[in-house]
């Protein structure tokens, strides 16, 4: 008996050593932003009980392969609800995986709602648009979530400058996002680039546009590419630049 | 002189009971099974990886490193479970025993014996992933340079490169190491439990139970160290579960590895040094549960 008391006080006493180590790891975990998974009753709805099991004992990433998969069927069938509730999952199963959030934008911003607006079973063109429009906030909502998830990775940045860029129109945000991807490590080349095109596109900022896409001129023949040269072009004469200023053609 | 007075610890009659130990559960018939369904599960990852689009690399780095890490687990368990009651069953533990081998060595001897079918059982599966890994790099680097054949060179690579970062990356390495630290720490905490346990079955289920709670650990750490409005009761139940299980989600880093994050290697190194304490503590508590055991 009192070598079983001795053993369980050992436990604690070495519980009562480890607790700050591992407070202090958990810490670690929280600032680079591992373990971002919150297990609450919200998720335990969504996953249902054997899911939300193994997701707790460490078989999380398999359990939102699981559901991806499923959330890929869903795709297949055009069944968009439920391609919108599996992927909503997935992304809170593994928040730090780029590919889902990236997946589940496009599925929403570039399927659905094309799909939406393309609606035989809605006459009215009035309510396609809004629908479509709805899967574009669906969109750039899972990209600023999923940016929230991941700041220090350059993609979501991007992909969420696309969507600005091709669904909404908005070029000085599209610009915003690709500069902001071409400043993180691991950001394309061409995002900084990209970032300058939009700009041009801007009206007001057309100066602020030609000082960008100058000085990447002047970078060298690397970055001296057909587009650039053009939009570079276009702004000098709107900018009536002193053709002694001038690119050469 | 001839020396032959007993030392206390000696090298030899360790290497002895782990060769003993590696060797008699290398006999058994559930470490090949276990061993064949984790090498199935992997090497059909790229079939089923396949029903995936351009997710395959990630749907196939989750599987492997799942299954590695849940058939790591369950051997280590398994394994371990078995030792003591069936040395005990068997008598084979009072012939070691009534020689001298002092107990710490003996139970070193057998926690080593199977650290060490746990390690090439790690190897195995993980040669396997990498096989698998690479031979779908190959075909999906030439499909992607097929399609890409008639792009300008610079964006041709780019394309290369990219499917070379998403296919493999070190981190994995860091993820395999994670994997194999907590297969340690429960092999040595089923030791531990073995020691006072009565049956093998008894010291799996206890163990099925410490996996479970050792994964929801951090929760209940977290609220006893930070919450101040729960009761006492709330408070001291808590601290129970903090204070007696290990943290295993601290081990869990395989998830944010295969979604291609970096492992500092600070992180990495404070994981493994936690991993090798627990080892060694619950090794220590093992021994002195053991150590005036009546046998």
């Amino acid at each position: 008996m009192s070598r079983a008391l001795i053993v369980v006080l050992s436990l604690l006493l070495f519980g009562a050593a480890r607790a700050p180590l591992e407070h202090e790891l958990t810490e670690t975990h929280r600032r680079l932003h591992f373990r971002a998974v919150d297990f609450n009753l919200d998720l335990r709805e969504q996953l249902g009980q054997l899911g939300f099991v193994a997701a707790l004992s460490g078989f999380r990433s398999l359990v939102a392969d699981a559901v991806f998969i499923q959330a890929h069927v869903a795709w297949e069938r055009t069944e968009w609800g439920r391609v919108l509730f599996l992927f909503r999952q997935v992304t809170t199963l593994q928040p730090r995986a780029i590919l889902f959030w990236d997946m589940a934008a496009w599925h929403m911003a570039w399927n659905a709602s094309t799909a939406a607006m393309n609606d035989p079973r809605q006459p009215r063109q009035a309510l396609r648009v809004k629908a479509a429009r709805e899967y574009f906030a669906l969109g750039k909502d899972f990209l600023e979530r999923g940016i929230k998830n991941n700041p220090d990775r350059p993609e979501l940045y991007e992909a969420l400058a696309r969507l600005y860029r091709d669904k909404y129109e908005d070029h000085a945000r599209a610009s915003e996002y690709f500069a902001r991807a071409a400043g993180l490590p691991g950001g394309h080349s061409y995002a900084e680039r990209f970032a300058a095109y939009e700009l041009a596109q801007c009206p007001g900022r057309e100066r602020e546009a030609y000082a960008q896409l100058r000085a990447l001129y002047d970078r060298g023949e690397q970055e001296r590419l057909p587009t650039l040269l053009r939009r570079l072009k276009e702004l000098e004469i709107k900018l009536d630049i002193p053709p002694v200023q001038r690119i050469p053609d | 002189m001839n020396n032959r007075t007993h030392r206390v610890f000696s090298l030899r009659r360790l290497t002895a009971i782990i060769g003993n130990t590696f060797t008699g559960l290398t006999r058994l018939k559930i470490f090949y099974v276990l061993l064949l369904f984790a090498l199935l599960l992997i090497g059909s990852s790229v079939f089923m990886a396949q029903m995936t689009f351009q997710q395959e690399f990630q749907v196939l780095k989750d599987i492997a490193l799942g299954a590695m890490s849940l058939f790591t687990s369950l051997l280590a368990i398994i394994a371990t479970a078995r030792l003591l009651p069936q040395e005990m069953e068997d008598r084979t533990a009072y012939t070691v025993l009534a020689k001298p081998v002092s107990r710490f060595e003996y139970l070193a001897g057998k926690l080593f014996g199977v650290l060490l079918l746990l390690g090439l059982s790690l190897i195995a599966m993980s040669a396997l992933f990498f096989l698998v890994l690479t031979l779908r790099e190959q075909s999906v680097l030439s499909e992607t340079a097929r399609q890409m054949s008639n792009a300008p060179p610079e964006q041709s690579a780019e394309a290369l490169r990219l499917v070379r970062a998403s296919a493999f990356n070190p981190n994995l390495f860091s993820g395999l190491a994670v994997i194999y630290a907590k297969g340690c720490l429960l092999a040595a905490l089923t030791l531990f439990v073995s020691t006072f346990a009565t049956s093998t079955i008894f010291t799996t289920i206890v163990m099925a139970f410490v996996y479970f709670i050792g994964h929801v650990q951090p929760i209940a750490r977290e609220y006893w160290m930070q919450t101040n409005s729960a009761g006492w009761l709330t408070k001291s139940f808590l601290a129970v579960v903090a204070l007696l299980f290990p943290d295993l989600q601290s081990f869990n880093l395989t998830d944010d590895v295969v979604a291609g994050n970096a492992v500092p290697l600070a992180l990495l190194l404070q994981t493994l040094a936690m991993g090798l304490f627990y080892t060694a503590f619950y090794l220590a508590l093992a021994w002195a549960a053991f150590f005036r055991k009546e046998l």
